[in-house]
């Protein structure tokens, strides 16, 4: 094994337990945005991790779903804040 | 040699990744989760995209973490300061410990316009 596949093994590792430390956020937030601060940061790191997934099994066409993944969750991000602020304003 | 430095950028990618992960469990309010969330996950992605363009070192590749890096970049700290405001309007509470709340009556209740 090379440095670099030793390497990647570590951060799918890195990047897997930051999944689960970030679904407890998730699943146990006390408000809600706390739940958006965590899918937001979720899909940042299925970013990563798609990145990293590519390298390992030497195929390129996963980068392509990251670019759409990065689309995808900032708009949702910006669509859910929006309703939230919109409920709060009278 | 191009290699190793690609995989040691990767390692320190995913470090930062875990480091943002440990700061939204362990920190005690939105506000410092987002302050611990946006920065090193940011910082920890672009560098993971970084490695990766380095791995291959192909122009199409190149391209496309490049976009990605940028769109990152610009639209983290774009949705951050949306989700806060929309926290603070929404009276997400601070922790009990926080010194000062700058925005504090300086925002009209109703309609969310600065004073």
């Amino acid at each position: 094994m090379s440095f670099l596949e030793v390497a990647v093994n570590i951060s799918i590792i890195m990047i897997g337990m930051s999944l689960i430390l970030i679904f407890i956020r998730l699943a146990s937030g006390p408000t809600i945005e706390d739940r958006i601060v965590a899918l937001d940061l979720l899909a940042a790191n299925a970013i990563g991790f798609v990145a990293v997934y590519a390298i390992q099994n030497k195929t390129t066409t996963f980068l392509d779903v990251g670019i759409i993944v990065a689309l995808l969750a900032f708009l949702g991000t910006v669509a859910f804040a929006y309703y939230l602020e919109r409920r709060t304003r009278k | 040699m191009i290699e190793i430095i690609g995989g040691i950028i990767i390692l320190l990618g995913a470090f930062f990744i875990l480091i943002s992960a440990i700061g939204i469990i362990r920190m005690p309010d939105l506000f410092t989760r987002m302050s611990a969330t946006t920065k090193a996950s940011t910082l920890g992605v672009g560098l993971v995209l970084l490695g990766t363009a380095l791995f291959w070192q192909d122009t199409g590749i190149s391209a496309r973490t490049i976009i990605i890096i940028t769109f990152l970049f610009l639209t983290a700290p774009v949705a951050a300061h949306v989700i806060g405001r929309a926290a603070y309007f929404d009276k997400v509470p601070l922790w009990e410990k926080t010194k000062v709340d700058e925005l504090k009556g300086k925002y009209d209740e109703k309609t969310h316009d600065l004073k």
